[in-house]
């Protein structure tokens, strides 16, 4: 298991966003979260990546617990992200957005950087440009990469967003709603893209709203409502179960 | 007593911050006007305070929509930081020209009230400090009066909440806005002039005193909480005065109390004793 | 020509002292303590050679550092606040120093430091120090750490979950920009030959503040720009010399409202860049 969520509660005051939600994630799966709006994944998510502090549990990455470990920590152990709506540094350039996601693989710190006599362009930096055109290239926006970020539509800025979580070299990689938005032909290459980073053995871990994309990838599905689980398995097991299909249409009169 | 004052002031942020989400840097300097404003007015007319003080207060919550008018409203949505900015600019033009128009120098407040001491108990009290307590919580209580009670109050509040929301439930955001600083900056105006009757004269760099104090009291209280603000500017008054009486020292150590207090609190409990805003914008 | 080095040995200063709040800003931190640090400096350059007699430069560099080291204590209450929070924690700060200054009796108290040696390479000193600091942030902008101090001034929680440690990069930003006040208070000083707690008030922080926002704050030129400008500009025209706090309060609405971004920006460089490009023969980048 390369994630664990053990019987983690969140309360925001007194409101209860999540209650003893507990979610084992395999390694090298497409695991799929989806409830109604207001489910708590989002929290979820922020809980994984460190935004949020948990009130009661534990989450495990790789076997050590990272309950009390800051997001930035979270990042350089292999956790990625992308958010719901995006959150591109605006007024970069799309590579160097990407090239940010080089920051926890890399060291040159302040000293190394001024105190220096050769006016050449240090190795490491070299090095990181061009693994980031490759993210680029991966996600098919080597084109646009001297592009201000915050001028593509938003469907390439979604994918902007994968290639600099993808360049963080993550070993899970967490997809908030990458396909709001979207119009069916993005949705398909999203799909794709999924299904490529899932078989260069990274773990993904996705939020979705659209069915047809979770249901249609996933290895396995977790459901969650009110903050609850109350459901869990594969995609076709999970499509019929009653609980999950009363919780997105209400009870049958 | 002074702790009223500093609640008037910061009820002034509070409002702004509350409606605009915007911190008014230059709040103390519109103190500042109000007081010379109230003063020349007293000096000029000769009229009893009753009426100047009101007088004083319209001045300045005209000068207040000006500035709502001229560096707030025609500003870009885009950067965030344009309106603080902007408010920076406004704070050097003010400050600068009281400086050239009264002197750099305090000026003598004119005697609006005879000055009556007596003593209750072992506590002296003076005639002055009963009349801005009394104006400042008759002020406190029509405001709060205004903003539970009345259309306007709703509207304010709803635009609190929401610039968007309420300009689609048919509130026109703009006026309210402009409103909002009238009534802030008249409420600024108000403790100018009580300033100057209380310290019996004023100068320019008052401005940037009170407006430090008005936002201690402000954080104090928990921003966008405007009775927080009520409160919290008494209980700055007296721990202020207390600290003058357990500190015996020659050097002003009051500012620094201020700027300690204001610092512990962003450090601590940045939502304030009352308020449960977030303090992250 | 005498007149002429004055103006440009002050003018140099106000690039350094824009510069030292440019490098915190580009990380989102609106520091109002420049001129506090720049106090520090100087009043800790001064105590140098004065007291002490250590030469010019190894006592403007003790300077900086000490203006460092203040700014790295008051930086980590600063990390914990945001935007207007950290101009009321700095503003504080400022008149702290201020009042401090008024009343510790081994620097002079009010009447202020007299008998500063003066330096008469003041002005080479100057622009030493604003090619230096070109250069450092020149190099900033392609580098990982300046990369990551622009991604924490544009989305701090997306910094932060790439991996960046948002507390040690913008408690280096802001203590480096403390470092630079206080050398260009240091440098200040020795051209002064006085220096008094009122030169470094709050009004004067405001001003370098006026500088970056006016100049630029997309890049490193803009605040030079700006310093340079407005430093000179009075000098031009007298009859602005008057009102050139109500022209910077003015300028500052206006930029607001018309082009907050600053004069100069990513398209003027751009825009530069291309016309160089052609005069040269070359593609532009």
């Amino acid at each position: 298991m390369i994630l664990q969520i053990r019987d983690v509660t969140k309360f925001f005051d007194g409101f209860c966003a999540l209650n003893g939600v507990g979610i084992e994630v395999e390694k090298g799966r497409i695991h799929a979260v989806i409830g109604p709006n207001g489910a708590g994944k989002t929290t979820l998510f922020n809980l994984i990546n460190g935004m949020y502090e948990v009130t009661r549990g534990e989450i495990l990455f790789k076997g050590h617990s990272i309950t009390d470990m800051k997001p930035h920590v979270r990042a350089k152990h292999g956790i990625g992200r992308t958010f719901q709506i995006v959150h591109l540094f605006d007024v970069m350039t799309v590579l160097e957005n990407v090239m940010l996601g080089r920051h926890c693989k890399t060291k040159t710190g302040l000293l190394k950087t001024f105190f220096r006599f050769s006016t050449r362009e240090l190795p490491e930096e070299k090095q990181t440009r061009e693994i980031a055109m490759h993210w680029l290239e991966f996600v098919g926006l080597a084109d646009k990469a001297a592009q201000v970020a915050s001028s593509l539509p938003i469907g390439e800025q979604r994918c902007v967003e994968i290639a600099r979580a993808l360049a963080l070299e993550p070993e899970l990689l967490l997809l908030d709603e990458p396909a709001a938005g979207m119009n069916p032909k993005e949705t398909m290459d999203l799909t794709s893209l999924i299904s490529k980073v899932n078989e260069m053995g990274i773990t993904v871990l996705l939020i979705e709203h659209n069915m047809e994309l979770a249901m249609g990838i996933s290895h396995v599905i977790s459901v969650l409502n009110f903050g609850e689980k109350i459901a869990e398995g594969v995609p076709p097991e999970v499509q019929v179960n009653p609980d999950v299909i009363e919780a997105y249409l209400g009870r049958k009169k | 007593m002074l702790g009223a004052t500093y609640s008037l002031v910061a009820i002034g942020y509070t409002l702004i911050f509350g409606v605009l989400g915007l911190l008014h840097f230059a709040h103390g300097e519109v103190l500042m006007a109000g007081a010379f404003m109230g003063l020349y007015i007293i000096v000029w007319s000769g009229l009893p305070l009753y009426i100047t003080l009101p007088l004083a207060m319209v001045a300045t919550g005209l000068l207040g929509i000006i500035i709502d008018f001229l560096a707030i409203k025609p500003l870009r949505k885009d950067f965030h930081l344009a309106p603080l900015l902007s408010t920076i600019g406004v704070t050097i033009i003010l400050h600068n020209l009281a400086i050239k128009l009264f002197g750099g120098y305090g000026t003598r407040f004119p005697d609006a009230i005879q000055d009556i001491h007596f003593k209750v108990g072992s506590v002296f009290f003076t005639s002055i400090n009963i009349l801005i307590l009394g104006v400042a919580l008759l002020l406190m209580v029509v405001l709060y009066f205004i903003i539970k009670k009345t259309k306007i109050g709703k509207a304010t509040r709803a635009v609190a909440e929401s610039h968007l929301v309420a300009g689609l439930l048919g509130v026109n955001v703009d006026w309210i806005v402009l409103i909002t600083f009238g009534i802030a900056s008249a409420l600024a105006g108000a403790a100018g002039v009580m300033i100057g009757i209380t310290f019996h004269a004023i100068s320019p760099y008052i401005g940037l005193t009170f407006a430090l104090k008005g936002l201690v009291v402000m954080l104090l209280g928990g921003l966008g909480n405007v009775v927080g603000a009520m409160i919290g500017g008494v209980i700055l008054g007296l721990a202020e005065v207390m600290s003058i009486a357990l500190l015996p020292t020659e050097i002003n150590l009051q500012d620094f109390f201020s700027f300690g207090i204001m610092i512990l609190i962003l450090i601590f409990k940045p939502t304030g004793l009352f308020g449960s805003r977030t303090a992250q914008k | 020509m005498d007149y002429l080095i004055a103006v440009l040995t002050i003018a140099g200063i106000s690039i350094i002292m824009a510069l030292s709040f440019y490098l915190p800003f580009i990380t989102g931190q609106i520091s109002l303590a420049q001129a506090g640090f720049m106090a520090i400096g100087a009043y800790g350059s001064a105590i140098c050679t004065v007291k002490f007699g250590i030469p010019y430069v190894p006592a403007l560099v003790i300077g900086g550092i000490f203006a460092g080291i203040v700014g790295f204590i008051l930086g980590i209450p600063a990390l914990r606040i945001k935007g207007i929070y950290l101009l009321l924690l700095t503003l504080g700060f400022g008149e702290i120093v201020r009042v401090a200054g008024i009343n510790i009796a081994y620097v002079g108290a009010a009447a202020g430091f007299p008998g500063i040696p003066y330096q008469k390479y003041s002005i080479v000193y100057a622009y030493a120090m604003v090619v230096i600091l070109v250069i450092f942030f020149h190099r900033l902008r392609r580098s990982r750490v300046g990369r990551a101090f622009q991604a924490i001034g544009s989305d701090e929680t997306a910094a932060e979950i790439l991996g960046v440690n948002i507390v040690s990069a913008k408690l280096l930003a802001f203590s480096v920009g403390a470092v630079i006040a206080g050398i260009g208070g240091g440098i200040f000083a020795h051209y002064a030959e006085y220096i008094e707690p009122l030169m470094f008030d709050v009004m004067h922080g405001v001003e370098f503040i006026v500088f970056a926002i006016f100049g630029g704050i997309q890049i490193f030129w803009g605040p030079i720009f700006g310093a340079l400008f407005l430093t000179l500009l009075p000098e031009f025209l007298r009859v602005i010399e008057h009102w050139r706090f109500e022209l910077y309060g003015a300028l500052l609405i206006l930029m607001m409202i018309i082009r907050p971004q600053g004069v100069i920006g990513l398209d003027t460089v751009h825009a530069l860049r291309k016309l160089f490009g052609k005069a040269v023969g070359r593609k532009g980048t």
